[in-house]
C-alpha cells in the first residue's frame, strides 16, 4: 500500500503538467495533431490511476485541449470524480473542466446532484463558491429542480461573497425550472436592498434580465427601482436600472413622466459616459412612449439630440458609434430634430470605420424626404463607387434600394431617375443582391404604369448589352437583373421601339450560359415578343418580315430545347412547336397575330406578400365543422385519405360562395375603387390610365424630355446625375412658374395629387411625372391581423409568470425531507408553518381563503370604478386649474384607498400619479401643499353634492361618459387584475423606507390574528360579518365636508333554507347617513342584491356619507329577510349595530421622506397626545405591523426600538406617531391637527393591544 | 447577458474561451475563427463594437472587444448590457490580470489558462457580471490561491 503511494508520487514527478503540455505543443508546431494525440493517450493512462492528484492534473490538461477544439466529453466521469475531491485545489479543477464541457446532453450530470448539494452546504465558502460558479454553466432542468431550494437558502448566507453568487445563479435556475420563480421571488426582491453593494448589484442584474423579457410582470417593482436609482451611486447598478426602466416605460407612460426629471438631472450631472449614454437612451424610450398624446417634451428631445451630437462629434469612435445608434432611435418618433443634423451624419459616411458608416446609413434611411432623396442617393452612389470590400458595398446597395422604395416609393418624385439608378447599380461587380435590383425593376415597371415605356427601353438596352453583365455567370449574382429585363421587355412589349432587335438579343446563343430560371423567362418572353412582332407586321402587306421572325425562332429555339434545365426545355419545345405551326399558317397567308396575342392577353398585377393568408373565412363557413360525420375511431387508418379530402372541401364551397355573391362583390369593388380614387397615392389603375396624364390640371407640369441614350454607354458622367440636374432646373422653373401663376395654382392644386405630408413643406415638390402606383392586390375584406412573431422556443416565455399572486402551498420548492435540514431559512419556516396544523383546520382555512379571493375580485372591480370616477373629477380639475396640479395630486394621495385587496396595483398607481417633484422640492412642498389643499378645497364649491352614490355600482351606474373611460382604461384594468396581491403584503411595496421594516415583519408575522372581519350580528339563520372598516373611500376627493365610507358586509346563510328578499336598513344619525338610491325616502331600506342558498355567503357593500370624522360613530340597523324552505316561508329580522371607528377614517399613506415628516412635526400645527401601554410582550416589529395593519399607519423610519409612523385621514388630517418600546412598555407619542380624532385613534390603538 | 468571452492573439490562436451557452467543440472553433476574422481586420483606431458574427447570436448580439498588444479580448453580449460598461469591464478584467500576474503578458495566459479562468470566474458568472470592483476581485482570487497553497503544503 505504502509502496503504491510512493510509486504514485514518483510517477507524478514525471507526469506532464499543464505547462509542460503547452510547452510541448509549442515545440511541435509541425506535427501538433500527432503530439496531442500522444498526450491524450497519456492523459487516458493518468485518468486510470487512483491518485486524485494525477487525475486532477490530467483533467486540467484536458480543459486546455478542449479550448483547442478537442472533444473531451469522454472524460466526463473522471471530471465528476475530480469535482468530488475533498481538496479545494482539485475540486476547482474539476468544476472548471465541467463548466467548460458539460451541457444538458451530458449524462453524468445526474450523478453530480448530491455532490453539488454537499458542496453548496460546505462550511468553506470557496467550496460553495466554486460549486455555484460551475453550476451556473451547466445547470440542467433536473439540477435546477433539485437544487433550487438549496440555492435559495444560500441567498441569505452570512457571507456576501456567497450571497451574490447565489442571487446570480437564480436566474439560470429560473430559466431551467420556471416553477421556482414565484417561491424565490420575494427573497430575490429583498436582496435588492441588501447591505452589500455586490449582492444588491447581482439582484438588480437578475431582475433586470427577467424584466427585460417579461416587463409587465415587474412593473410593480418600479417604485423600488426608482428609489434605488435616486439613491445608488454605483454606476453599474444605475446603468442596469436605467436600462430596465427603458424596457418598462412602453408599458406605463406615467412611469416615463416620472422618470424624465431624475434622468435629465443625471444627464447633466454625471461624468461617466456610459451612464450618460444609458440615460439618454432611456429618455428616448420615454419620449417614444409618450410621443402619442403628450404635450411636447421638446426640451428633453433637444437635450438628447444635443448630447448625442457631442458624442458623434467626439474623436472617440466608440462614442461616435453609440451616438449614431441612439440617434436612430430618436429618428423614429422625432425625425425633425434629427434631420437638422444631416450634415453630421453625411459626414459620418466618410468615416474610416465601417461600423460607423453602417450606422450612419441606417440613419439616412429615416432622414430622406422628397426634397433630398436624389441628393442623398447621389452621395451614396459615390460611396458605392469608392467602396472597398463587397460587404460594405452590398450594404450600400441594399440601403439605396431601401431608402428609395420605403413607404411605397413615397419619396420618389421621378421614377425615370430611379430606373436609371437601378440600371447603374447593375454595373456593380460581384454583388450578391442582383435579385434585389431585379425585383425592384419588376415592381416599379409593373406598378408605375407611366414609367413602363421608359423602363422597357432601358431594359431592352440591358438585354442588348447582356454580355457586359455576365462576365462570370457562375459567381455573378447581377445576372439576375436579366430575369427582370427579359420579363419587362416581354410583358410590356407594346412599348418597345424595335421589338425585333430585342427578340434577337434574347435568342443569342450566349443566353444558354445563364442560369436555368433566367433562360426559362427568356424563352417565355421571346414568345411574347414574337406575338408583338407578328401583330406589328400583320397590317403591312409584306408578310416577309413576319415570316422571317418565325424562322428566327425556329432556328434559335432548338438550342433551348436541348437545355439541361427541365423548365427551359419544356417551355422551349412547347413554343417551338407553336411557332412551327404558326409558320405553316403564315405560309397559307392566314392572319394569326390576333390569336397569338391572345395567348398572352390579360394584365398581371402584383399580389401582396401576405394576401393568401389574409383571405377571410366567409360568413357562415365553419372550417372546423365536419362536413361528413367523422369516421369511427377504429377505421381511422383506412379513412385517412378521405379526411384529407374533407379538409379541402371548404375551399370549393368558398369559391362557390363568392360566385353567388356576384352583386355584392361588384358593389365592394366599386367601393374600393372609389376609396382608392380618393386616396391620392393609390390611384387605381383604370384601363384609361394614360388619360390621367393629360387630365386637366396637370398640363402645367413640365414633362421633361429625356435623352434616351443608352446609359451603359454614357462615358464618364453617370446617367442619374442628369436627373438630379434636371430636377433642380425643373424645380427652379416650377418655382418661377408658380410665382407667376400663383392664383391659378390654387385652384389647380386641388385636383393635383397632394404630396404626402413629409417634412420640409413637401407640397412644393411636384412629381416630375404623373404616376399611378398600382397597389398590391389583396383579397377583399382582407383581415388586418398581424402574425405573432414570437419565437415559441424562447425559454423566457416560460418565465412570464405573475409574481404578485400569493404563493400557494403547492408552489414551494421541493425540499428533500429525509435529509436533516441544517440551514433552515425563515422563509421555509413560513412555508412549513401550516403543515403541523390539523388538516381539518387547514381545509377550512383554505375555503375561507378562496371565498375571500372571490370577494376581492368583486371589490376590486368596484374600487376601480370608483377610482375612475375620482380621476374624472380630478381631470376636470386639472383642466380648469392647471396650476393646482400638484395640489390635486396631493389630494389624490389622500384619497387613494388603502385596501389590502388591490394594494399593489393601487400603490403603483399611487406612486405613479404622485407628482414627479425632485426630492429637494418635495421636501418643501409636500407638507405645506397638503395643508393648502385642506383649506383650498374646503372652500371649493360643492358642485355635485347629490350625485347618487353607488351602493351597487354594477347595476346603477352606467353613464356614457363612464363607458368611454372604461374603454380607455381597459388595458390598465387588465394589468391591475393580474396584480392580485397577497393580503399581508400590502404595506410592503409602498416604496418608502417602511418597506424595509415591514418587509421583515412579513416574514415572521404569524398571520391568523390579522383577520379583517369581525362579527356584526348573528342569529340561527344568518351571520353578518363586517370588514374591519378597512374599506374607506373618499369618492369625491374635493368635498371634504362630506366623505364617503364604504362598508363591506358578508352575509352567511347558516340555515338550510333559502334566504331571499334581504333588506338592509340603518337608522341615520345627523352625522352619518346611508346612501340610498335617488328618489328613495330617508327611511327606506336597501335591497341586498343577491339571495343566499343554504350554506352560502356573499358580500354586499353599503356606502355611508359621513360629515365629521373626529368621533367614532355607532349606527343601529336592521336586516329583514324571508326564509324559504320547502313547506313554508317566514319573515325574519336581525338587529345589528354598525361601529365606525376613527381608525376607519385613516388611510395608509406612505411618507417617503423623513425630512418632510420632520418638517411637518416642527410646523407647530399639530397637537400632541400620548399613550402608554404596559405588558406588551410581542416583538417590536409585530407591534408595528399591528398598528400598520389595524390602524392604517405606515412606518416612516425605524431606529432600533423606536419608530415614527404616519397616516392621514380621509379629510386630510395628518396623524403622526412616535412609538418607543423598552421591556414590555410601549409609549406612543402622537401628534395630529385634530385633537379629538387623535384621542379616539389612540383609544382604539389601546383597545387593539388590550385584546391580545 | 454575456454569451461568450474569447481571448485570442493576433494570429487567432485561442488563449481562453468561455461560452455561457453550449456549443459543440467544432462550432466553438468556428466561432473563434469567424470572430477573429471580423476583429482582426479592423484598425486600432476604429470603434470597439461590431455587429454581425452570424454564428454566435444574431441581431440582438454585439461583439465588444479590446485589443491589447498581442491579444484580443472579445465579449459577445446582448442588448441588455451597456456597451461602454462592457468596455470598462474588459479593462477591469485586464487590470486584474495585470495585478495577479504582475505585468501580465501573453505568455502568462498561455501557460496559466486555468488561473485566468479562476480570475474570470470572479468577474463574470454564468454570463452575468458578478463583480466590478477590482480590489474585491483580487482579494478573492488571492484568498483562494492561499487556500490552494496551504493544501499543497499539507501534503
Amino acid at each position: 500500500m505504502a509502496l503504491k503511494i510512493v510509486k504514485g508520487s514518483i510517477d507524478r514527478m514525471f507526469d506532464k503538467n499543464l505547462q509542460d503540455l503547452v510547452r510541448g505543443i509549442r515545440n511541435h508546431k509541425e506535427d501538433e495533431a500527432k503530439y496531442i494525440s500522444t498526450c491524450i493517450d497519456e492523459i487516458k493512462q493518468e485518468l486510470k490511476q487512483d491518485n486524485i492528484a494525477v487525475k486532477a492534473n490530467a483533467v486540467c490538461k484536458l480543459t486546455y485541449l478542449q479550448m483547442l477544439g478537442y472533444d473531451v466529453s469522454w472524460a466526463a466521469f473522471n471530471i465528476v470524480e475530480v469535482m468530488s475531491s475533498s481538496k479545494f485545489t482539485y475540486k476547482r479543477i474539476g468544476y472548471l473542466a465541467a463548466s467548460q464541457c458539460f451541457h444538458e446532453g451530458t449524462d453524468v450530470i445526474m450523478l453530480t446532484t448530491n455532490q453539488i448539494r454537499k458542496d453548496l452546504s460546505s462550511p468553506h465558502q470557496y467550496d460553495t463558491g466554486v460549486a455555484l460558479t460551475g453550476l451556473s454553466c451547466f445547470v440542467t432542468p433536473d439540477l435546477a429542480r433539485d437544487l433550487a431550494n438549496d440555492i435559495m437558502t444560500l441567498m441569505s448566507h452570512t457571507k456576501p461573497y456567497i450571497r451574490k453568487k447565489a442571487v446570480l445563479i437564480m436566474y439560470k435556475v429560473f430559466l431551467k425550472y420556471p416553477e421556482s420563480l414565484r417561491p424565490a421571488f420575494p427573497r430575490l426582491k429583498e436582496k435588492l436592498e441588501d447591505p452589500d453593494p455586490g449582492v444588491q448589484s447581482a439582484a438588480v442584474n437578475v431582475i433586470c434580465e427577467l424584466a427585460r423579457r417579461n416587463p409587465k410582470n415587474y412593473l410593480s417593482l418600479a417604485p423600488l427601482f426608482f428609489k434605488l436609482m435616486t439613491s445608488s451611486t454605483n454606476n453599474w447598478v444605475l446603468i442596469k436600472i436605467i436600462k430596465l426602466f427603458g424596457a418598462l416605460t412602453p408599458l406605463e407612460p406615467r412611469l416615463g413622466k416620472k422618470l424624465i426629471e431624475p434622468l435629465t438631472n443625471l444627464i447633466h450631472s454625471t461624468s461617466a459616459m456610459s451612464l450618460l449614454y444609458e440615460c439618454v437612451n432611456t429618455v428616448i424610450a420615454v419620449l417614444i412612449s409618450l410621443s402619442s398624446g403628450m404635450p411636447n417634451h421638446s426640451a428633453s428631445i433637444q437635450l438628447c439630440v444635443q448630447k448625442l451630437r457631442i458624442l458623434i462629434e467626439d474623436s472617440d469612435q466608440n462614442l461616435k458609434y453609440l451616438g449614431l445608434l441612439a440617434m436612430s432611435k430618436i429618428l423614429k418618433t422625432h425625425p425633425k430634430s434629427v434631420q437638422s443634423h444631416k450634415d453630421l451624419i453625411l459626414q459620418c459616411l466618410d468615416d474610416k470605420d465601417e461600423s460607423i458608416r453602417l450606422r450612419a446609413l441606417d440613419l439616412l434611411y429615416g432622414m430622406v424626404s422628397k426634397k433630398n432623396l436624389m441628393e442623398i442617393v447621389k452621395k451614396l452612389m459615390l460611396h458605392v463607387d469608392k467602396a472597398e470590400g463587397t460587404t460594405y458595398r452590398d450594404e450600400l446597395l441594399t440601403k439605396i434600394i431601401d431608402i428609395c422604395s420605403q413607404s411605397n416609393y413615397q419619396y420618389i418624385t421621378n421614377f425615370e431617375w430611379y430606373i436609371s439608378i437601378l440600371v447603374e447599380l447593375t454595373r456593380l461587380e460581384g454583388t450578391r443582391h442582383g435579385h434585389l435590383i431585379a425585383s425592384q425593376m419588376l415592381d416599379v415597371a409593373i406598378r408605375v404604369k407611366a414609367i413602363r415605356g421608359f423602363a422597357v427601353a432601358q431594359m431592352a438596352t440591358l438585354l442588348d448589352n447582356a454580355h457586359l453583365l455576365t462576365g462570370n455567370t457562375q459567381r455573378n449574382g447581377i445576372c439576375e437583373v436579366l430575369y427582370a429585363a427579359a420579363w419587362i421587355c416581354g410583358e410590356f412589349s407594346e412599348h418597345l421601339e424595335d421589338p425585333m432587335q430585342t427578340l434577337e438579343a434574347m435568342l443569342r446563343p450566349k443566353v444558354a450560359t445563364l442560369p436555368g430560371h433566367i433562360q426559362a423567362v427568356y424563352v417565355q418572353n421571346a414568345a411574347k415578343l414574337f406575338a408583338t412582332v407578328l401583330r406589328k407586321h400583320e397590317g403591312e402587306t409584306d408578310s416577309h418580315a413576319a415570316q422571317e421572325t418565325s424562322q428566327l425562332l425556329i432556328d434559335r429555339l432548338p438550342l433551348f430545347v436541348q437545355s439541361a434545365n427541365l423548365e427551359v426545355q419544356e417551355r422551349a419545345s412547347c413554343i417551338l412547336q407553336l411557332v412551327k405551326y404558326i409558320q405553316k399558317l403564315q405560309q397559307k397567308k392566314v392572319e394569326v397575330a390576333e390569336e397569338v396575342t391572345a395567348l398572352f392577353a390579360g394584365e398581371l398585377n402584383p399580389v401582396a406578400p401576405k394576401a393568401q393568408k389574409k383571405v377571410p373565412v366567409p360568413e357562415g363557413l365553419d372550417l372546423d365543422a365536419w362536413i361528413n360525420k367523422p369516421p369511427s375511431e377504429s377505421e381511422s387508418e383506412d379513412e385517412k385519405p378521405k379526411a384529407v379530402f374533407a379538409k379541402e372541401e371548404p375551399k370549393h364551397s368558398r369559391s362557390r360562395h363568392t360566385e353567388v355573391d356576384e352583386k355584392e362583390l361588384a358593389r365592394r369593388r366599386e367601393a374600393r375603387k372609389r376609396e382608392q380614387a380618393n386616396n391620392p397615392f393609390y390611384i387605381k389603375a383604370s384601363p384609361s390610365s394614360q388619360k390621367v396624364y393629360d387630365a386637366p390640371g396637370v398640363e402645367h407640369i413640365p414633362v421633361v424630355q429625356i435623352d434616351l441614350s443608352v446609359p451603359l454607354k454614357v462615358p464618364g458622367m453617370p446617367m442619374s446625375d442628369q436627373y438630379l440636374k434636371l430636377e433642380e432646373e425643373r424645380r427652379q422653373k416650377e418655382k418661377a412658374e408658380r410665382k407667376k401663376e400663383k392664383k391659378k395654382k390654387r385652384e389647380k392644386r386641388g385636383k393635383e395629387r397632394k404630396a404626402d405630408s413629409g417634412p420640409e413643406s413637401e407640397e412644393d415638390i411636384a412629381p416630375a411625372h404623373q404616376v399611378d402606383i398600382v397597389t398590391e392586390e389583396m383579397p377583399e375584406n382582407a383581415l388586418p391581423s398581424d402574425d405573432d412573431d414570437k419565437d415559441p422556443n424562447d425559454p423566457h416565455k416560460a418565465l412570464d409568470i405573475d409574481l404578485d399572486k400569493p404563493l400557494a402551498d403547492s408552489e414551494k420548492l421541493p425540499v428533500r425531507t429525509h435529509r436533516p435540514e441544517v440551514l433552515k431559512s425563515p422563509a421555509e419556516d413560513r412555508v412549513n408553518e401550516s403543515i403541523p396544523q390539523e388538516t381539518k383546520k387547514r381545509s377550512g382555512k383554505e375555503k375561507k381563503e378562496k371565498k375571500k379571493g372571490k370577494e376581492k375580485d368583486r371589490k376590486r372591480s368596484k374600487e376601480e370604478k370608483k377610482k375612475k370616477k375620482h380621476k374624472e373629477v380630478e381631470e376636470e380639475l386639472l383642466e380648469s386649474h392647471p396650476e393646482e396640479a400638484v395640489q390635486s395630486e396631493e389630494t389624490k394621495e389622500a384619497a387613494t384607498p388603502p385596501t389590502s385587496t388591490s394594494a399593489e396595483a393601487s400603490e403603483l398607481d399611487f406612486w405613479l400619479c404622485s407628482a414627479p417633484v425632485p426630492p429637494a422640492a418635495q421636501e418643501e412642498t409636500a407638507p405645506s401643499s397638503a395643508a393648502a389643499v385642506d383649506t383650498s378645497s374646503a372652500a371649493a364649491p360643492e358642485s355635485e353634492p347629490d350625485e347618487p352614490k353607488d351602493a351597487e355600482p354594477e347595476d346603477t351606474k352606467s353613464s356614457k361618459h363612464k363607458k368611454k373611460k372604461q374603454k380607455k382604461e381597459k388595458e390598465e384594468k387588465e394589468k391591475k387584475k393580474k396584480k392580485r396581491h397577497h393580503h399581508h403584503h400590502h404595506h410592503s411595496n409602498a416604496g418608502g423606507e417602511d418597506s424595509v421594516q415591514n418587509g421583515t415583519v412579513e416574514e415572521e408575522e404569524p398571520l391568523p390574528p390579522m383577520s379583517n372581519y369581525f362579527l356584526l350580528a348573528e342569529n340561527s339563520y344568518i351571520k353578518m360579518m363586517k370588514e374591519d372598516a378597512d374599506q374607506v373611500y373618499d369618492i369625491q376627493g374635493n368635498h371634504q365636508d362630506e366623505s364617503k365610507v364604504v362598508v363591506s358586509v358578508i352575509f352567511e346563510n347558516k340555515s338550510d333554507s333559502f334566504l331571499k328578499s334581504m333588506e338592509f336598513n340603518v337608522l341615520d344619525s345627523l352625522n352619518s347617513k346611508l346612501q340610498r338610491p335617488e328618489g328613495a325616502g330617508a327611511h327606506d331600506s336597501l335591497t341586498v342584491p343577491f339571495q343566499l342558498p343554504p350554506g352560502i355567503s356573499n358580500e354586499a357593500h353599503f356606502v355611508f356619507s359621513v360629515q365629521s370624522i373626529v368621533m367614532p360613530q355607532k349606527l343601529k340597523g336592521t336586516l329583514t329577510f324571508i326564509v324559504k324552505s320547502d313547506e313554508s316561508s317566514t319573515h325574519e329580522k336581525l338587529d345589528f349595530k354598525l361601529h365606525f371607528t376613527c381608525t376607519s377614517y385613516l388611510i395608509t399613506t406612505p411618507c417617503y421622506l423623513y425630512d418632510a415628516y420632520a418638517k411637518l412635526l416642527e410646523s407647530g400645527d399639530l397637537k400632541g397626545s400620548s399613550l402608554r401601554l404596559e405588558g406588551i410582550n410581542m416583538p417590536f416589529h409585530h407591534l408595528l405591523a399591528r398598528i400598520c395593519f389595524h390602524h392604517h399607519f405606515s412606518v416612516v423610519e425605524r431606529i432600533d426600538s423606536c419608530a415614527s409612523m404616519y397616516s392621514r385621514s380621509i379629510q386630510g388630517h395628518h396623524v403622526c406617531l412616535l412609538v418607543k418600546t423598552s421591556d414590555q412598555t410601549v409609549s406612543i407619542d402622537a401628534k395630529c391637527d385634530e385633537p379629538s380624532l387623535l384621542g379616539n385613534v389612540l383609544d382604539e390603538i389601546k383597545q387593539t393591544f388590550s385584546k391580545c | 447577458m454575456i454569451k461568450a468571452i474569447l481571448i485570442f492573439n493576433n494570429h487567432g490562436k485561442p488563449r481562453l474561451i468561455r461560452f455561457y451557452q453550449y456549443f459543440a467543440e467544432d462550432m466553438q472553433q468556428q466561432i473563434i475563427r469567424e470572430t477573429f476574422h471580423l476583429v482582426s481586420k479592423r484598425d486600432d483606431n476604429v470603434c470597439n463594437f461590431l455587429e454581425g458574427g452570424s454564428l454566435i447570436g444574431g441581431s440582438d448580439y454585439k461583439l465588444i472587444y479590446r485589443h491589447y498588444a498581442t491579444l484580443y479580448f472579445v465579449f459577445c453580449v446582448d442588448s441588455s448590457e451597456s456597451e461602454l460598461g462592457i468596455l470598462d469591464l474588459i479593462q477591469v478584467f485586464v487590470e486584474t490580470l495585470d495585478k495577479c500576474f504582475e505585468n501580465v503578458c501573453e505568455l502568462d495566459l498561455i501557460f496559466h489558462m486555468d488561473k485566468v479562468h479562476y480570475i474570470l470566474q470572479e468577474v463574470v458568472m454564468g454570463g452575468m457580471v458578478l463583480e466590478t470592483n477590482m480590489n474585491e476581485i483580487v482579494a478573492q482570487v488571492e484568498l483562494q490561491n492561499r487556500m490552494e497553497k496551504s493544501e499543497v503544503s499539507d501534503q
